[in-house]
């Protein structure tokens, strides 16, 4: 089990479980955030800092707290950014 | 007839308000919040029609605090039409506000705004089959370019006077059937008035807080069978209740979106490529610093130009006026006193102000604030905030109080109290004024950086002690970062004339009866009795000559004031010829960190009540003392 702090740059993640209270949640929900929903990592900030990751053609910046509580799964895919969501699934 | 435009942030809703607002527009507070929407009314086809724009939500459930006023005002308020802005390149997540929406079934129109963008991003979108699938109108629009908004209004114009109601979309089975059996319940309980009760059910379901409290002591049957069917559905699916209401309207929103979006590959542009300087972990960091240090080197060089020719020339006009009257008489003074109060706003406030609000309106309207919440969030977390907290701190270089106001977008009550205190101690435009036309114009820039560098020492270090001793948690960042965009001169023109009409209405007058008032005191000796009150602070503790003492306390109305008094009071506008720069350095430094004007105070009494406000008002001016006398000290023992 991996969480999303831990994805690496222009890697491709899955959500497959979001831990912590229903306030994080119905805030990364409005986000477009949700179980399911293929993330990928686009930059990761020094110092612990965010990982801003791409959803849905949005960009959002998770904190390492955050994101440490985001369980994801990997399939190991290096795709391009903002590519349409049949390529993606298509690559897996 | 009134339209109420609601859609998520960064939708251009602002921009479609803006396009019909102008005859007769006023922004008034949601009932029993601070929280503040815009109203104007319009002519639509020869009909007055009221147009209310909402302030911008991602979800009608959201821990966010402007949903809760947003959410009552939809569900309670009499209007004719909806028009929900969505963001035609973020389809799949807009829908999702749109799905609420249109639970609340009222007569609805949809504005897919936004069509460049998707188009540059390389989405094609079927509009009518949108229209088809949601069951409303939907009118597409570019907002920013003025386009489809004509079209936009006389559609909503005809949809409101069908007054045809939409109609709540249709969610997986598990959740209909929870749906129904709290809906249901809803129904039977004649103590809860006439709501349109699918939405609420829904509401109670994902666990509204807003919604929760209001039934919770009203209907508390209502609120067990809730519990009871909301357990029921995460039993069976093995996901919270939240969960498998927000996934199922997740799922419809995508399934609309996949349906009508025909994707082409998009290129990458120069916002994609400026970003991955912007964001990038080794290139973030210098780039920002060069960012801000470009933006304080333009506002004091072109400030310092255009202030030096307009000081000479007023201390021209001052000597003038002077020969006009007998010296010593009081039409003297007024004379001085309105020439001086004139001067201090025209000479020494305008050239800073204005380069510094365009700078402002410009990094807000880039987009680069996010970004800035973005690279700065390891360094707040050490403080005990988070990245969010950057923006009420930046806008507080602006002023404190919408600064102080924009607290509310932090989610959690110890970081809205804790970044409250400390954008308080950011120096605002007004302190900024007073930093460069004393400190750069006399002893260099240099000086001038000096002192914004202790002054974010100090909220670094108050930051910290704050942080420890309060309780409570904090969520962490999570931020939508939109795209960057070229400001648009119209809009950056607007919003800094917006802020210097404040300036110029409300600041320079009393600016000018304020120089006014202390010249009249001065001529009747009563300034020196206040003056000599104080002198144990300002003569004993900071150094600084006893005339001082008046300014500072006009300095509580007005940071400006500061700056015009001392003027007055010291009677010349070359400052550098009565105090030396040691005094002015010391005199600056308390400036910076004592009281925050009326205003300030005012909003925070509001945010935090007013025992609150007088305990932060109180501990600047300990601080101001503080990192004023260590100034006098250092600069004494090295320079």
């Amino acid at each position: 089990m991996m969480t999303l702090d831990t994805v690496g740059i222009k890697r491709q993640a899955r959500v497959i479980m979001i831990d912590g209270g229903q306030k994080v949640r119905s805030y990364l929900n409005t986000l477009g955030i949700h179980i399911g929903d293929w993330l990928t990592v686009v930059q990761r900030a020094p110092f612990r800092g965010p990982v801003l990751v791409e959803v849905h053609g949005t960009r959002v910046a998770l904190g390492r707290g955050v994101a440490s509580k985001i369980q994801v799964d990997m399939d190991g895919v290096v795709e391009h950014l903002s590519g349409p969501m049949e390529a993606v699934e298509a690559g897996k | 007839m009134r339209f109420v435009l609601a859609g998520q942030p960064n939708s251009g809703k602002s921009s479609i308000f803006n396009s019909v607002a102008g005859y007769r527009s006023a922004t008034a507070n949601f009932p029993k919040s601070s929280i503040s929407f815009t109203a104007t009314k319009t002519l639509i086809a020869g009909r007055e029609v009221e147009v209310v724009d909402l302030p911008g939500i991602y979800s009608v459930t959201s821990s966010d605090t402007v949903a809760g006023p947003a959410e009552r005002y939809l569900l309670n308020e009499s209007y004719d039409l909806i028009v929900n802005v969505v963001d035609a390149s973020r389809l799949g997540r807009s829908l999702e506000l749109t799905l609420q929406l249109l639970g609340l079934g009222r007569p609805m129109i949809v504005a897919l705004n936004m069509m460049d963008e998707a188009r540059r991003r390389g989405v094609e979108i079927d509009h009518e089959e949108l229209s088809e699938l949601l069951g409303v109108p939907v009118v597409t629009t570019i907002s920013r370019l003025g386009r489809g908004l004509k079209r936009l209004f006389r559609e909503s114009l005809r949809h409101a006077t069908f007054a045809v109601s939409s109609t709540p979309p249709t969610y997986d089975r598990e959740v209909e059937e929870a749906v129904e059996q709290v809906r249901a319940a809803i129904d039977q309980d004649d103590s809860i008035p006439d709501i349109p009760s699918r939405f609420v059910a829904i509401k109670l379901l994902e666990g509204d807080a807003h919604l929760s409290d209001r039934f919770r002591s009203r209907a508390p049957d209502l609120m067990d069978r809730v519990a009871d069917v909301a357990n029921h559905l995460e039993e069976v699916h093995g996901w919270s209740a939240d969960q498998v209401v927000s996934g199922s309207r997740h799922a419809v929103a995508h399934s609309i979106e996949d349906r009508v979006v025909i994707h082409q590959s998009s290129k990458e542009g120069w916002r994609e490529r400026a970003d991955r300087l912007l964001l990038n972990e080794w290139t973030g960091g210098p780039l920002m610093v060069l960012i801000l240090a470009g933006f304080f080197w333009l506002v004091f060089g072109v400030g310092q130009r255009v202030e030096a020719p307009l000081v000479v020339g007023f201390n021209w006009l001052q000597g003038s006026v002077a020969e006009q009257f007998p010296p010593g008489s009081l039409t003297a003074t007024i004379a001085d006193g309105l020439v001086m109060g004139l001067a201090g706003g025209v000479a020494i406030v305008l050239p800073y102000l204005i380069p510094f609000l365009l700078g402002l309106a410009i990094l807000e309207d880039t987009g680069y604030l996010p970004r800035l919440a973005y690279i700065l969030d390891s360094f707040m977390h050490r403080i005990g905030l988070h990245g969010k907290s950057v923006l009420p701190l930046i806008l507080g270089y602006g002023c404190s109080v919408p600064a102080i106001m924009s607290t509310r977008i932090l989610e959690s009550e110890k970081d809205r109290r804790i970044t409250a205190v400390l954008t308080s101690f950011i120096p605002c435009s007004a302190r900024t004024v007073v930093i460069f036309g004393l400190v750069a114009a006399f002893m260099g820039p240099m000086w001038a950086l000096a002192i914004y560098l202790l002054n974010i020492f100090v909220i670094v270090v108050l930051g910290t002690v704050l942080a420890k001793r309060m309780k409570g948690a904090s969520p962490g960042l999570v931020l939508e970062i939109p795209d960057l965009s070229l400001p648009e001169v119209k809009t950056l023109v607007a919003k800094t004339w917006l802020a210097l009409k404040e300036f110029i209405t409300i600041a320079w007058p009393l600016l000018i009866a304020s120089s006014i008032v202390l010249g009249v005191l001065e001529w009747a000796d009563a300034a020196d009795s206040i003056n000599a009150l104080l002198s144990p602070l300002t003569v004993w503790m900071l150094g600084l000559p006893a005339a001082v003492g008046m300014t500072l306390v006009f300095g509580v109305l007005r940071k400006e004031l500061t700056l015009v008094m001392l003027v007055q009071a010291l009677g010349t506008t070359d400052i550098n010829t009565v105090m030396t720069t040691q005094q002015l350095l010391t005199f600056t430094l308390f400036v910076v960190f004592y009281v925050p004007c009326i205003a300030t105070i005012a909003v925070l009494a509001r945010q935090m009540g007013w025992r609150g406000a007088a305990a932060i008002s109180g501990f600047t001016v300990v601080v101001a003392v503080v990192v004023s006398v260590s100034g006098r000290v250092f600069y004494s023992l090295f320079f």
